[in-house]
């Protein structure tokens, strides 16, 4: 998955760099991103913390490295709710190996120290 | 939400009429197949806006893992009878095989065990054969009424 995809499009997924230069997805919180009244929906939040672990790994690997990135699972902890405010994720490669990575994804609002919710996900990497 | 059944009486046909009619499930496009007690089946039809990769046609894994959060919450509120609001502390979902590209994925959630504060649930996703899984979900859920 890409931030270009059409689920990323669907979902208004916006990308900066923070200050070391990692890549940092972005979301607006609207009412199609809503669980229960005011809050984001944990499938919202999930989709975006996925997505910024796939693009980080993507970007890790070598240009000259043609292996496709497939999901093997994905287990999110929900810390607190996500309010009516912007909302950011990173990701962390934890490993990096041949045919499996693991990476971690937390997504904030105000403060990274502070996390609405962390993702763990493992990855497989498949070449021909 | 919290005040749609004050009587505590769970209707599940008519709360995913409401909550697949806005927010999150509405732009996923999440609809009601069937329940039972303790457990509700959804069914997420194939929608090209939902791809991972417009190359393959691939469902991304974001609106699976929407959908199979709302069939296990609603699964709780079938298994206990009545409406009561609870956030997810954790979901887990293992993707055995991608979706094939142009069909529905129906997602079936099941609350297996229900405390004074916690909902144990778990779940499946398939792409038309419900023994050819796509993806397991587990995970658990926090009542916040009182917390």
């Amino acid at each position: 998955m890409e931030t270009n995809s059409p689920f990323a499009r669907t979902m208004g997924f916006g990308s900066e760099r923070d200050s070391e230069g990692r890549l940092v997805l972005t979301m607006a919180f609207e009412t199609n991103k809503m669980g229960r009244p005011g809050f984001l929906h944990g499938g919202a939040i999930a989709g975006m913390l996925e997505a910024v672990a796939f693009t980080t790994l993507a970007e890790a690997l070598d240009a000259d490295d043609n292996a496709r990135i497939k999901p093997i699972n994905v287990t999110v902890n929900y810390l607190r709710g996500g309010r009516d405010a912007l909302t950011r994720a990173r990701a962390t490669i934890e490993r990096l190996g041949r045919r499996v990575a693991n990476v971690e994804a937390i997504a904030w609002q105000d403060d990274p120290e502070n996390p609405i919710a962390i993702a763990q996900m493992n990855l497989m990497l498949q070449r021909d | 939400m919290e005040n749609t059944h004050p009587t505590g009486e769970f209707d599940p046909v008519q709360m995913i009429r409401l909550m697949s009619g806005n927010g999150h499930n509405r732009l996923i496009g999440v609809k009601y197949n069937a329940h039972g007690t303790g457990w509700a089946e959804l069914r997420l039809p194939y929608n090209s806006a939902l791809v991972s990769d417009a190359s393959t046609g691939i469902l991304a894994s974001g609106p699976i893992f929407t959908m199979m959060d709302m069939a296990t919450s609603m699964s709780i509120w079938l298994k206990s009878g009545r409406f009561q609001p609870q956030a997810t502390l954790d979901l887990r979902i293992d993707y055995l095989r991608p979706a094939e590209p142009g069909k529905d994925v129906f997602g079936r959630g099941e609350c297996y065990h229900l405390t004074r504060s916690i909902a144990f649930v778990r779940g499946q996703a398939h792409d038309g054969d419900p023994d050819r899984p796509i993806a397991h979900v587990a995970g658990t859920y926090m009542f916040t009424a009182g917390a």
